[in-house]
């Protein structure tokens, strides 16, 4: 079991160096950071003063290597536009991030499970029908113009709903709806197929025989083990969300990573554009971690191969 | 007597080839899908205006069936003046090429390292696995951005960027298939008869991989149409004023309450294109791969 949490954290700081090594050579090979930073009239002597004191000097390996150390150490280097640390920019924008995420991550859940068990229970009846059309809207729309389309109908054309930026739980509603939809439709599909799966079983059918209620066979007996393959799922929607926060963080005015990442390119603040990479990828893979090994302690199976 | 056996014999006999093959065809999908490509084609036949030019005159002029309209732009025309229809009909070039592209070279990468990984085994599957979760872990969308202020909006770059976020799929599915298919008999034969590793992967093992690939193929392109819009309206894709489905909603972001249609159908598009391939490609995963149900 060690064993295979330390591969396992292995294999997470691996792709973490990756992920940010690639943002780091791409982010040195527009250039010399030097031209963003000094402007106006400058002598060859603070030219090369400000590279030494920025490491310049040394390979680039090495620059990286020392930027990972710093990194490590909570040190991101300074913003350049907002003239602050890095970190705490993005530390700033974090719990943003992290609660529309949440609730929509809650919102596919809490959406998606119960439409995929009542869809596959009553088959061809009209939740199903419903069940499967929100799953195959859910999964074509473009998050971008979902956001738009909610903008122009409950905020502009009804009035019912604030159109971005947070503040009361008015604001999360729309933003919140155009993240979930797609996660939603996915636990929709992967419920309704494992459970009608699962509804054909011996141990459901012995269930039904021995006389448990209906109810009780369905969501104790039935959806309970059903459940495995959207648990499975719930780590790549979370990659998802992270990749969906950047658009509609866009879309809502949203004051999260998303955003300061989308913001930072525009400004080619390279410190906050790789600090940004580095927690997004962080997130994905601490939480990819745990449910690894959360499955290893549930499923010795898994431990072996 | 004799007629009931015939008739006994008519239920008994089994639908022929291609009455299976073709049974349940999604008809509406595949006829969404014929209209894209036909229109990807023969865009400039079919295309009412030139899709770039500009006229201020123009500006948000109004689709045909509102009033007050001339009709001349049938789904109205955005802030510069450019007919909506004749940008939404060139837009399915930028995303045909792009899946194209993207598809085959994800799958050229893809299926080559998983075939690789399946056959050989030991540590250089262990290698390539671990290159597959590391490709799945990085924030794509943010590298894009980062390589747009870089090297500027380009083609090559935004392709390259597609197709690596790709080929993981398709070496996760292919070396799982490629696991199966090695055990088989016909490959031990194979390997007594002394056929080469090359000859095998080629001759024996690529035959049996290609229903896994053309399934996750189909179902892949609505992604990477989906992924391609997401960074055109982040201003991360295809470079203007070459129209493209994502930037065009992105251009009519700031004229939803006044001129709702510049954004408005460029979204359909991408939404029945998307639809039209997910319904194609959960048919084809159900006729020629079942096994790959339970994944999404």
């Amino acid at each position: 079991m060690l064993l295979f949490i330390a591969r396992r954290g292995l294999y997470t700081i691996f792709s973490l160096i990756a992920a940010t090594a690639i943002v780091f050579f791409l982010s040195r090979a527009q250039g010399d950071p030097r031209n963003v930073l000094i402007t106006g009239y400058f002598s060859q002597e603070i030219w090369d003063a400000w590279g030494v004191e920025m490491g310049l000097n040394k390979p680039l390996i090495v620059q990286y290597l020392i930027w990972l150390k710093n990194a490590l150490l909570g040190d991101f280097g300074t913003s350049i536009n907002a003239a602050r640390p890095a970190w705490d920019l993005i530390q700033d924008r974090i719990p943003a991030t992290l609660q529309l995420a949440g609730v929509s991550w809650a919102l596919s859940f809490l959406v998606g499970i119960p439409l995929g068990v009542v869809s596959a229970v009553n088959r061809a009846s009209f939740w199903d029908y419903f069940a499967r059309i929100f799953a195959l809207v859910g999964q074509a729309l473009p998050p971008f113009w979902l956001g738009l389309m909610l903008i122009l109908l409950f905020s502009v054309q009804l009035d019912l709903l604030p159109a971005g930026t947070r503040g009361g739980p008015a604001n999360y509603v729309l933003p919140c709806v155009t993240l979930a939809w797609t996660a939603a439709s996915g636990n929709v599909r992967l419920m309704r197929s494992s459970m009608l799966e699962v509804l054909d079983s011996e141990f459901v059918k012995l269930a039904k025989v021995k006389g448990a209620a209906h109810n009780r066979v369905v969501w104790k007996h039935a959806a309970r083990n059903a459940m495995i393959a959207p648990l499975t799922y719930s780590g790549l929607i979370l990659a998802a969300f992270m990749a969906g926060t950047v658009v509609t963080e866009t879309v809502f005015a949203w004051p999260g990573i998303g955003r300061l990442a989308v913001d930072s390119v525009m400004q080619t603040d390279f410190p906050v554009m790789t600090g940004v990479v580095l927690v997004l990828t962080a997130i994905y893979l601490l939480v990819a971690l745990a449910i690894d090994i959360l499955y290893a302690f549930v499923d010795p199976r898994i431990r072996i191969s | 007597m004799s007629t009931n056996y015939e008739l006994i014999a008519d239920l008994e006999r089994e639908p022929s080839f291609l009455a299976k093959t073709f049974r349940d065809l999604p008809v509406v999908p595949i006829v969404i899908l014929s209209v894209i490509i036909f229109a990807a084609v023969f865009a400039p036949f079919l295309a009412p205006h030139d899709p770039e030019y500009a006229s201020l005159a123009d500006r948000n002029a109004e689709p045909f069936w509102v009033s007050g309209s001339t009709g001349e732009f049938p789904l109205g025309a955005d802030a510069l003046g450019r007919d909506v229809l004749s940008r939404i009909i060139y837009g399915t070039r930028i995303s045909l090429l792009v899946s194209f592209v993207a598809i085959v070279t994800g799958v050229a990468i893809g299926g080559v390292l998983g075939m690789v990984a399946g056959y050989v085994g030991s540590h250089t599957d262990e290698f390539i696995m671990r290159l597959c979760d590391i490709s799945l872990a990085i924030p794509y969308i943010l590298i894009a951005l980062v390589a747009v202020i870089i090297f500027g909006q380009s083609v090559p770059v935004l392709l390259a960027i597609l197709a690596f976020s790709t080929w993981s799929a398709f070496a996760r599915q292919v070396r799982a298939e490629t696991l199966v298919l090695k055990q088989l008999d016909y490959v031990s034969l194979a390997k007594v008869a002394g056929c080469s590793h090359f000859r095998i992967l080629a001759k024996h093992i690529l035959p049996g991989v290609v229903n896994t690939i053309v399934v996750i193929a189909t179902l892949r392109v609505g992604a990477v149409i989906m992924f391609e819009a997401i960074l055109s309206y982040l201003g991360a894709g295809i470079p203007p004023p070459t129209p493209s489905w994502g930037s065009m909603v992105s251009d009519g972001r700031d004229y939803l309450p006044t001129a709702w249609w510049i954004a408005f159908f460029p979204g359909v598009a991408i939404f029945l294109t998307v639809t039209a391939l997910n319904f194609m490609g959960d048919w084809l995963r159900d006729k020629l791969d079942p096994r790959l149900r339970q994944s999404v």
